[in-house]
């Protein structure tokens, strides 16, 4: 049998395990020098980007199948929130040299 | 068809063996001087692009080329005004401006996918040339840090401006 004192850790990982994939992260992914940054970012439904433009030009982050197309004007902060699953590539319309993938789990 | 290149573009190339001709490289003030009037050049034509040309494609291509060389632009006048320094006239900068005016007029009469086909051929060209100036002349030569580190992300977004010119042609042919 478990010992007493052991019980509230065992709850606390238990409800731990349950609380943390209910919960929405918010994650940053950062345009510099035109270049995403991080290229690949493993994230779930509900989750918050916030995609922090540090250059002066406008970016877009564009889903290749349409599910998202947030735009960023020069030295700004915008957020969005995933609202469907599927491994996702997207690219800037401006400048189709950036490329960055996001894993959004459901 | 046979696309003559833009008298422009020739201006460019010649702009290393101008330099050293006169056995000297190009000046900060210089450089900045050439590389702002390479953006106004590209504005101007993409100005014009914007309201004469059919496809869409060469139409959001011309609205980057604005969008992006106007921010360039701000961020080379904001740097000399810190740095202090009066951009200086010269040769390259004389010869590019006129000839880019030429350009612009030869423009001017073509209409229709014509025209669309010819702005976006000169702007693979012109990027072309602008980056192979600033890569093997203008970067270079460059001595305030601030003013190369300008120039590097100018080439960065050219070279992607190249790419998607040559994208846009492919699409039209």
């Amino acid at each position: 049998m478990l010992p007493g004192r052991y019980l509230p850790i065992f709850i606390a990982l238990l409800l731990g395990t349950i609380a943390v994939p209910a919960r929405a992260a918010t994650i940053r992914i950062t345009m510099q020098d035109l270049v995403f940054a991080p290229a690949e970012v493993s994230t779930r439904v509900g989750d918050t980007i916030e995609w922090i433009n540090k250059d002066v030009f406008a970016h877009t982050a564009t889903a290749r199948n349409g599910d998202f197309d947030v735009t960023m004007p020069p030295k700004k902060t915008v957020p969005s929130v995933l609202k469907k699953a599927g491994t996702v590539e997207y690219y800037c319309r401006y400048h189709p040299n950036m490329k960055a993938v996001l894993k959004i789990e459901p | 068809m046979f696309v003559r290149l833009s008298a422009a573009i020739a201006a460019l190339s010649l702009l290393g063996s101008a330099a050293l001709a006169q056995g000297a490289k190009p000046t900060d003030p210089q450089i900045a001087h050439i590389a702002y009037t390479a953006g106004v050049i590209d504005i101007a034509a993409a100005k014009q692009a914007v309201t004469k040309a059919s496809n869409k494609d060469v139409k959001a291509f011309a609205q980057d080329m604005v969008r992006d060389h106007e921010a360039v632009n701000k961020q080379a006048l904001d740097l000399v005004k810190k740095l202090k320094v009066t951009p200086e006239d010269n040769d390259t900068s004389k010869t590019l401006s006129k000839q880019a005016a030429d350009k612009l007029a030869e423009l001017a009469k073509l209409k229709g996918a014509e025209y669309d086909k010819a702005y976006v051929a000169n702007e693979v060209a012109y990027h072309k040339a602008v980056n192979g100036a600033l890569e093997t002349q203008l970067i270079p030569s460059a001595s305030n840090a601030e003013l190369k580190s300008l120039l590097q992300t100018g080439l960065k977004i050219f070279q992607g401006h190249q790419q998607h010119a040559e994208h846009v042609a492919a699409g039209l042919k």
